[in-house]
This record gives structure tokens, C-alpha cells and sequence, in this order.
């Protein structure tokens, strides 16, 4: 079972290994556990290897790949010059060469800084040429930080829409190191979205086996319910984990269904979960014009309209920058009470 | 001697003041008595800002800052060298150069308390852009903005700041060739602090960024930048060229970042302390100051005034930062778009709740 962890700002660590910056009781943040998943990676294939900004002995901006550089050298984890651009044509002309890269953005806003490269290129290498590129794209995405419209987008949208580059976003530790590996080894281009408010807050027991796999594509039920399914993804999982728990204090069973996976989306477990409860909030951080809720609930509206009691609700921000100020960033990203009061509207049907 | 900073190897920067304040060039740049002192002031109401900002930081009363703590003299001389027509965009880190260009510091600082996302100052009254985050993006702007001007016929010219790291950036190589091409009345300003977080400038090229502009069709200069005259007298001239429909100028200059990239950063993971102390040899204001007391420009009286006044300028700038409320919700609305389509009055009814 996962535990909130108090904020604290030095709780990465330090020490090389990042196996060793887990609790005395074995206990894996979600940054030590997608490390983890980095390390063993690039411990079990020399042909995996890094590039981003400030990676090195900076061990980036959230720390990361702190203790990567002393361990792999500079020749697998390369600080490169400020060009998103070039990090993901560098990454697909590394991988037309043999090699499997991962690219750290700095945060998921600067992927836009190389959208043509990861939406044109990247995405349509393989159609082109049936060449696989086995790239992965990591980096902080989301908001609830106070970062700033420049480092807090949810990109799950720009990404997903042109097809050829698969879009993952745990919300979990465990989740989070077993997705990873799977992205590495994948032979598609991944997006690798980590949300950098569960960074530090959330931990739990991760598995040690160098081979713990999470596949891509697949979903996962968090909690069981029988009223209402919320289907979600990354931060919001753990706030709608609250609501529910909230919710059930007053009668209200509401069943949380992680999406993991963006792109491909796991409809099946999607549509089992609204056969039982025959009621969908869907919570997403992006936008909700052309958002993944929206994809989602047109999903259910269309494959599950016999199961459904109520209208498909959607919760998800407006289609704008993400504010800085706290009060308005409280406004526009749902909250905790936002999700619970749509889930007592919707049980009411 | 301290040794000079790694990144100010290669060619010599045109001087008017060596690193002692002793005069190697000539020290008539254009400028009377009252504006020499004018400048040093703004220096040093500079530095004391940034550092009640960092002190703002840690007290909580802002969100994150980007100090530019050895940065006065390049960003003083280019900002003043400009006509009131002029227009500036700027990075993150250009706070010394919005004081000198009359935009209020507590509209400024409304970005970094988060209370809103550029500053509510109004970019085409104060002639100074949004404070800019995607590192490069301006340059074009300012190069776009100047080819406006020429089309437009108006005398005068741009400036873009930017970083030694954001020249690795393709924005940067674009704007430069498309002002080449164009002869865009613009002045490229970087101000080589000699890293980009914890990367240094040799890791973001390997040769010198004044040289680039040769390959573009322009002039490029390198100037130190810790040397108010000499950077006034160099962006002066550029932007001379520009008016006189000469075309761009780019100016390397030549600095050091003291402090941290920003509040959230540690630089003792990337750089040593040593380093530092030997860049605060190169002191921008201790140079300037020391040759204006010398010329006999100011004196011991003037600057015991000036520092009682700059206190209490910072006190009400404090106030002013620490007295701004959380801004109302509905302006997210207000502002995304000049006239809200109606479905954003939808979405603006469900996060408002009708
Ligand atoms: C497109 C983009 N990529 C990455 C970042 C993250 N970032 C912010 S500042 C910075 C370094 C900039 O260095 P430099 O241009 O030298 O300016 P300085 O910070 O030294 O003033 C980086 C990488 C960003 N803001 N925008
Ligand atoms: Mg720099």
C-alpha cells in the first residue's frame, strides 16, 4: 500500500546507487523508483544511454539522474547544449545507429521546444521506413506546484494525437519503475510522463527483480467500487484515491481506475469498470476541450451506452496557460472536492 | 591578481575600464556627469534589489528568482544606451535592465510572486517585453519586431537579451540569419555569464559567440560586460547603426553570474567556490565606482546619500511586492484571449461555478 510522504525538499537523497536512497524499511519514492528503473537499464544494456540538459553533475533539475554521471561517464549521460530540437534528432539518428536513448526534457513543457522533431520525425520514423526507434522521451509534466504555466502542462494531448509514439503516465512507484523498463525496452518511441508532484509525495514497496516489467497499454483498478468508475491518470489518481475515501465515509463506492498507459488506452479495463458501476467520471489534467477526457468519455459514451445510468461526466481544466498564483492555480486544476462533489452528482442518478 | 573567468578566454573584450577601474580607452562615451552618475546608481539600486529579492524568496514572499548578482554592468550600460522608441525583450533574468528602462519593480516582481504570469506592466507602454522562459524564443521576437519598425519607417531599433546557453539554440542561429538577410534594425544582446544552470559555456559551443555574426553577414563585438562604459558605448553604436538602416549588431558580452541560476538551485554541484571569488575580483560596480571617484565624478557624501535613499527605495518596493494580493480568479479568463469566445464563458462558468 502507497503512503503520502511529508514534502521535503531533500528527500531524493544522496549516495550514487539510487537503490540506495530508499527508506531504512525498503520503501521506494517515485523518483528513486523510475532511477531505479534507469539504472538497471543501463546496467543490463551498454546500448542504452542518456542525453538531456543539466543531467550530468547537475544529476538534473529534480535530481533524478544524480549519481548517473559518476557511474556510467560522460559518454552514457550526456549534458547537452539547450536544443530540444536537436535532443530528440540526436536521439533518433543514436537509435537509427543501434543505440536506445532516453532524453530527459527538463520539464514536459520544452517538449513543444521540439515538437516538430518529436511529432513529424519521431512519430512517423517507423511508417517512413520501418526502421524501429527504440527512443524514449522523459520528463516532469503536470501542475499543483506553483511552477508557472512554462513548467506545469499535462502535453498528453500534443503527443497522442499523430499516432506512432506511445504516451505512459504512472501515478505509482512500483507502476513507475516496471513502466519504465518496459519503455526502454520498448522499440517504439515512449513518452515517459512523470508527474513531478508524486516525485517526492508518494512511496511504496517497489520489486527488486532487474526483470519487473509493467506492460504498456494496460490499466490498472486502485480501488474497487460499485456507484460510480473514476477513470484518471497520474496526480489526479491520487486525488481521486482521496475523494473516494472520502466518499465512502458517506456511503458513496467509487471505484478508481488508473489509465498507466495513455497511448495505447486500455479500453477494456475502462469498459469492465463502467459495466459494474454503470457511471463515468473521467479526471484529467489536460485540457478538457480535445483533452484525454474527452477521448475517454467519447469511448464510453460509444462502447458502453447500454451499461450507462448517467451522462459521462468530464473534470478537467480550462483549454489556457496554467496560472501561477496559487488560487488560480487551485481554480483551474481539479481538486479533491471537485472530484467528490461530481461523484455524489453522478450517484444521484 | 585573481585569474579571469574560464569563459573569457580567446579574443579581448574592447574595454574602456580595466578590471582595477584604471582607464584603457576612451572614457568619452557620450554621457555627462549626471548620467555617469545616474548609471552608477542604478548599479547599485540593482544589487540591492536582487538581494532583497533572494531575501524575499527565502521569507516565502516569492516563489522562485533569478538573481543577477555581477550582471549590473552589462545589463545598466545596454539598457540606458537605448532611445525611449527602442524596444527590449527580455529573459528571465533582465530585472537591473527593467529598472533603467521606468518599468515599475513591483509590477515586475508580480511574476515571481506568482501572483501573474508576466507582470501586469504593459509591454508596449514601458517598451520592455514579457519576462521570457523558453530560452531563445525572444531573440526572434526582437528581430521580428524590428523588421515592424523598418517596415513601418519608425527610427528605431531592438534589443534581445539572452544567455551563452541559449545560443545553442536553433532560435537563436534563426534570428541571426533571418536580421542578417533582412538587415533588421535589431541588437543581439548575450550576456555570457559563463553558465547555463550547470553547464558551462564551453559545453554549448565551442567556439566564441561574438564570431558568429561574421557567418550571419553582420558585425560582432565582444565587449566586457562587467565594464558599464564600455558596454554603453558598444550597444550605443549598434543601435546608431540600426537607426542609419545599417542592419544588426551582435554584442558578446562578457560577465560572470556570481549567485545561484535561481533560488532553487545549488551551485556547489557544479562549480567550485574558488571560481566564484576569483569573479568577484572583476566586481562591475567596484570598477565603475572606483573611476568615477578617482575622476572626481562622485564622492564618499554622495554615495552615503545615494545608499540611505536606495534603502528606502527597496523598503517601499518590499512593501509594495509583499502588499500584492492573489490575483481574482476569473482573470484566467479575462486573459487567455483579447475578446473570451463564448465556449470559454462555458468553461468559465464550470470552474466559477456558475
Ligand atoms: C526551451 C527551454 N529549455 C530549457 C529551459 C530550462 N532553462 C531555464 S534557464 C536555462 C539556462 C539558460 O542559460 P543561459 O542562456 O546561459 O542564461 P542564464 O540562465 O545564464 O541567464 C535552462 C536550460 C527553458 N527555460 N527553456
Ligand atoms: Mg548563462
Amino acid at each position: 500500500m502507497a503512503t503520502t510522504v511529508k514534502l521535503d525538499a531533500g528527500a531524493a537523497g544522496h549516495g550514487a546507487e539510487p537503490r540506495g536512497k530508499r527508506d531504512d524499511d525498503g520503501q521506494a519514492t517515485y523518483l528513486i523508483a523510475i532511477a531505479e528503473a534507469l539504472w538497471e537499464e543501463m546496467e543490463r544494456d551498454e546500448r542504452v544511454y542518456m542525453l538531456g540538459e543539466d543531467i550530468g553533475a547537475y544529476g538534473g533539475a529534480f535530481k533524478v539522474t544524480e549519481g548517473f554521471l559518476d557511474r556510467f561517464g560522460s559518454g552514457r549521460v550526456i549534458d547537452t547544449p539547450i536544443a530540444e530540437e536537436t535532443i530528440v534528432g540526436m536521439a533518433v539518428g543514436s537509435a537509427m545507429e543501434g543505440l536506445r536513448p532516453v532524453a530527459e526534457f527538463q520539464y514536459a513543457d520544452f517538449m513543444s521546444s521540439g515538437f516538430d522533431s518529436i511529432a513529424t520525425v519521431l512519430g512517423r520514423y517507423h511508417y517512413r521506413s520501418g526502421v524501429p526507434l527504440p527512443v524514449v522521451l522523459r520528463g516532469p509534466s503536470g501542475g499543483y506546484v506553483r511552477a508557472s504555466s512554462f513548467h506545469s502542462v499535462n502535453p498528453e494531448p500534443w503527443f497522442a494525437y499523430g499516432g506512432g509514439i506511445k504516451i505512459v503516465a504512472p501515478a505509482f512507484p512500483a507502476d513507475a519503475k516496471g513502466l519504465m523498463k518496459s519503455a526502454v525496452r520498448d522499440d517504439n518511441p515512449v513518452l515517459y510522463l512523470e508527474h513531478k508532484w508524486i516525485y517526492r509525495r508518494i512511496k511504496e514497496t517497489v520489486p527488486t527483480d532487474p526483470d519487473f516489467l509493467v506492460p504498456i497499454g494496460e490499466a490498472a483498478v486502485k480501488r474497487e467500487g460499485t456507484d460510480v468508475s473514476i477513470i484518471t491518470s497520474g496526480a489526479l489518481v491520487h486525488k481521486s484515491l482521496e475523494a473516494a475515501e472520502n466518499l465512502a465515509q458517506r456511503g458513496v463506492s467509487a471505484e478508481v481506475v488508473d489509465l498507466r498507459t495513455i497511448v495505447p488506452i486500455d479500453e477494456e479495463t475502462v469498459l469492465n469498470s463502467i459495466a459494474k458501476t454503470s457511471r463515468a467520471l473521467v479526471v484529467s489534467e489536460s485540457y478538457r476541450f480535445v483533452g484525454i477526457g474527452a477521448e475517454v468519455g467519447a469511448t464510453i459514451a460509444e462502447k458502453a451506452f447500454e451499461h450507462l445510468d448517467a451522462p459521462v461526466t468530464r473534470l478537467s481544466p480550462p483549454n489556457m496557460p496554467v496560472p501561477f498564483s496559487p488560487t488560480l492555480e487551485d481554480a483551474f486544476l481539479p481538486q479533491v472536492a471537485d472530484i467528490e462533489r461530481a461523484v455524489e452528482e453522478l450517484s444521484a442518478w | 591578481m585573481a585569474s579571469e573567468p574560464h569563459h573569457w578566454r580567446g579574443t579581448e573584450p574592447r574595454r574602456v575600464l580595466a578590471p582595477d577601474g584604471s582607464l584603457v580607452g576612451d572614457p568619452d562615451v557620450g554621457l555627462g556627469p549626471d548620467d555617469l552618475r545616474a548609471m552608477l546608481r542604478f548599479m547599485l539600486l540593482a544589487r540591492r534589489l536582487d538581494r532583497e529579492c533572494i531575501a524575499l524568496q527565502r521569507q516565502g514572499e516569492l516563489t522562485v528568482y533569478p538573481g543577477f548578482e555581477g550582471q549590473e554592468a552589462a545589463q545598466v550600460g545596454s539598457a540606458m544606451a537605448l532611445g525611449p522608441d527602442d524596444f527590449v525583450f527580455p529573459t528571465f533574468r533582465e530585472l537591473a535592465a527593467a529598472l533603467v528602462r521606468g518599468v515599475d519593480p513591483v509590477q515586475y516582481l508580480a511574476y515571481h510572486r506568482g501572483t501573474w504570469h508576466g507582470g501586469p506592466y504593459d509591454p508596449r507602454a514601458t517598451r520592455f517585453g514579457p519576462i521570457c522562459i523558453p530560452v531563445a524564443t525572444q531573440i526572434v521576437h526582437g528581430v521580428g519586431y524590428a523588421m515592424g519598425l523598418a517596415l513601418d519607417g519608425v527610427r528605431a531599433c531592438s534589443l534581445a537579451y539572452f544567455g551563452d546557453g541559449s545560443t545553442s539554440e536553433g532560435d537563436f542561429h534563426e534570428a541571426a540569419n533571418l536580421a542578417g538577410v533582412f538587415g533588421a534594425p535589431t541588437v543581439l544582446f548575450c550576456q555570457n555569464n559563463g553558465w547555463a544552470i550547470s553547464v558551462p559555456t564551453a559545453r554549448q559551443t565551442a567556439g566564441e559567440i561574438w564570431k558568429r555574426a561574421e557567418g550571419y553577414g553582420f558585425p560582432g563585438i565582444r565587449v566586457d560586460g562587467n565594464d558599464v562604459l564600455a558596454v554603453y558605448r558598444e550597444t550605443r553604436e549598434a543601435a546608431a547603426r540600426a537607426y542609419a538602416g545599417e542592419g544588426p549588431t551582435l554584442i558578446e558580452a562578457l560577465t560572470y553570474r556570481v549567485g545561484a541560476h535561481s533560488t532553487a538551485d545549488d551551485p556547489g554541484r557544479y562549480r567550485g567556490e574558488d571560481e566564484v571569488s576569483d569573479a568577484r575580483g572583476f566586481d562591475p560596480i567596484a570598477r565603475f565606482r572606483s573611476w568615477l571617484l578617482a575622476a572626481g565624478h562622485i564622492d564618499d557624501d554622495l554615495l552615503a546619500g545615494w545608499e540611505a535613499e536606495i534603502e528606502e527605495q527597496v523598503l517601499t518596493i518590499r512593501e509594495g511586492v509583499i502588499a500584492q494580493p492573489p490575483p481574482p480568479v476569473e482573470w484566467m479568463f479575462d486573459w487567455t484571449y483579447a475578446d473570451p469566445p463564448s465556449a470559454l464563458a462555458v468553461q468559465r462558468s464550470e470552474v466559477l461555478g456558475g
